[in-house]
């Protein structure tokens, strides 16, 4: 199912995440949590910019400990979880969020 | 959690045979595999042109290779103990997902093809074509299978359902038709060495972040060493132990131990991963490729023994294939098990009185244990008959001071499938994950009435995977999953560990 963003087609797998991660512009995230009836806030953005981040040092999304590690170190300790995430990210920050940012999904047993 | 598309089952205090409704679960069939997952396999891209013959021709194959495969096909005599058995059936009450209505699917065809019989009265004996029809219901329900052998415990025959279902995979893998979910996954493993596709420098940070996680922790340096030549021991774990949870709490369990046994040990980037789903789609070529990494890594590494994380069809792989599959092992030290599985050496330890234990740091908690399928049912664990069994048990009973286990008829051998196995653990799957839970959820709901359980400790990745995210359809609390080396992490006082953290403060930057 491909996916219109600012006027441009992108195409996306069977389950939605973005075939071409290069054509990521913020607009797909926009996009994709319309899909999923979710308004990004700031907090969902924080996230995202850091999938990205780190995504583009290490060719993969970060573990979820790295993850929640870097938002306790940023948004204080009670944030640095992941029932907070999955309070921003309802199926799950590893699936949602990755997708939302443009990176390929999580594989194997997780 | 996110919103149900299905209905979610009704857990019963007492389990009950639901009634059959045709057809429930014909609509599931997860991902067929692009081209582009297919052929690093060896498998055609797509469906191939002539695929009835193509098939039959795999399905003679390995009816040569496997003289097993033929003598359950030919053994059912129909006697209907099988037929509430599996976890499928009872969550979704499709009679296909009766083990003997799995089997026929494939067994009609091998009638039909393969037998006198079949070949010339095929009305007489159930025999069929192998339509397109036919093909679909395979790719569909040897898809619901989680080939947990929980049915053949029951069968008077020892007919073993997990065997027809990597057998009707394999050959649809030969014919074009591939599952995305296990398929991609291999050829990570090809490429990466791993099925997450977690390269090399992203391996070696995250071991980094949590030598420094449990620094902080605990003020002792306890070591996470990647590709170290010359230690005694390789870890080969699931690499969902690296980056999902509750996976790393146990991981950080297993380097705490080592690390208080005081033995050299090393991960490998090359075989960072025990999984091997080559054995879920059949595969004997694939799954010796798999293999051949941990052979190749203990070589390189000039290890002494091989010792297995916490993963449940690894551990079938290792302890019941790996010989023959990438042995022999003789440059390895014979004094030890060949593979050993991480809680073996865990029991040892405490029984050594090597590991300084504080059970009650897990006075919180009220634990009851899933055995995986794959481990209880298809390996064993130390010298003991029913060492899988106990030896995890053990274990948890030393760490903690509050253990309950589930009803006997839900565990030990008779242990019900978390619902996620055998190369199910997908989104596409969910409907099927959600409903072949219910038995566990079941019996999980008893002792947390009765017993008043907190968690459910697991030793096989994809059952935690699984309960993280099926526990909340039932109303349950993902984080009631627990692994089993994380109790141990928690109640094992390291030497010179001091206690918590005493400096709170850690935030250099402004939240804002």
């Amino acid at each position: 199912m491909p996916i219109e963003v600012d006027g441009k087609t992108l195409e996306t797998d069977e389950e939605g995440y973005l075939a071409n991660i290069n054509e990521w512009v913020p607009g797909v995230a926009n996009v994709m949590a319309a899909e999923d009836e979710l308004e990004l806030t700031d907090e969902h953005w924080d996230i995202i910019n850091f999938l990205r981040e780190y995504y583009e040092e290490y060719q993969i999304a970060p573990a979820v400990r790295v993850l929640t590690k870097a938002v306790g170190k940023k948004l204080g300790k009670d944030k640095g979880n992941s029932k907070y995430l999955y309070g921003l990210f309802p199926y799950g920050p590893g699936k949602q969020a990755c997708r939302y940012a443009g990176l390929p999904k999580p594989t194997g047993c997780v | 959690m996110a919103k149900a598309e299905f209905e979610i089952p009704q857990l019963n205090e007492n389990p009950e045979v639901p009634p059959v409704v045709l057809g429930t679960m014909a609509h599931s069939h997860p991902f067929i595999a692009k081209p582009e997952f297919q052929e690093p396999l060896n498998f055609p891209g797509e469906l191939v042109d002539n695929w009835q013959e193509k098939a039959i021709e795999a399905m003679g194959d390995l009816l040569g290779k496997y003289r097993s495969l033929q003598v359950y096909l030919d053994s059912c005599v129909k006697c209907g103990a099988c037929t509430d058995k599996c976890h499928y059936f009872l969550g979704t009450q499709d009679p296909k997902n009766m083990p003997v209505g799995r089997q026929d699917l494939l067994r009609k065809v091998y009638r039909r093809y393969f037998t006198f019989a079949g070949k010339y009265f095929p009305k007489l004996v159930g025999a069929e074509d192998l339509t397109k029809e036919v093909l679909d219901d395979w790719y569909s329900y040897f898809h619901q299978c989680s080939q947990c052998r929980r049915c053949s415990v029951f069968c008077p025959y020892g007919i073993d359902t997990a065997e027809i279902s990597m057998a009707a995979r394999e050959i649809m893998d030969r014919i074009g038709v591939g599952q995305k979910y296990c398929n991609e996954i291999i050829a990570k493993v090809f490429k990466i060495g791993n099925n997450l596709g977690l390269p090399e420098m992203a391996l070696a940070d995250t071991l980094e972040g949590l030598e420094e996680d449990v620094e902080d922790e605990t003020g002792v340096a306890v070591k996470y060493p990647l590709d170290k030549k010359g230690a005694d021991i390789l870890l080969v774990t699931p690499s969902a132990d690296f980056f999902a949870e509750p996976h790393v709490d146990g991981l950080i369990g297993y380097g705490k131990v080592f690390h208080e046994a005081g033995v050299s040990w090393t991960l490998s980037s090359k075989a960072s991963e025990a999984a091997n789903f080559g054995m879920f789609i059949g595969s004997y070529e694939n799954m010796r490729r798999v293999s051949m990494r941990i052979r190749e890594a203990a070589l390189e590494l000039g290890v002494k023994r091989i010792i297995f994380g916490e993963c449940g069809h690894a551990w079938r792989v290792a302890y019941s294939f790996l010989n023959t599959l990438a042995g022999p092992f003789d440059f390895l030290d014979p004094k030890y098990p060949v593979p050993q599985h991480i809680l073996e050496f865990t029991w040892g330890e405490i029984q050594k009185g090597t590991l300084n234990i504080d059970k009650s740091a897990n006075d919180d908690m009220v634990v009851t244990f899933h055995d995986s399928c794959n481990v209880a049912r298809a390996s064993r664990m130390g010298p003991e008959p029913g060492g899988q069994f106990k030896i995890p048990r053990n274990v948890i009973k030393a760490v903690c001071n509050h253990f309950v286990d589930m009803a006997p008829e839900t565990i030990h051998e008779k242990t019900f499938c978390c619902g996620g196995g055998g190369g199910l653990l997908t989104d596409d799957l969910m409907e099927l994950r959600v409903k072949g839970a219910k038995p566990r959820m079941e019996a999980l709901k008893n002792v947390i009435e009765e017993h008043g359980v907190t968690n459910m400790a697991a030793i096989c990745a994809i059952c935690k995977s699984q309960f993280t995210k099926v526990l909340p359809y039932y109303g349950m609390d993902m984080d009631m999953i627990v692994s089993v080396h994380q109790l141990v992490s928690n109640a094992i006082v390291l030497t010179g560990q001091t206690d918590g953290e005493d400096d709170e403060d850690e935030s250099e930057d402004d939240a804002a």
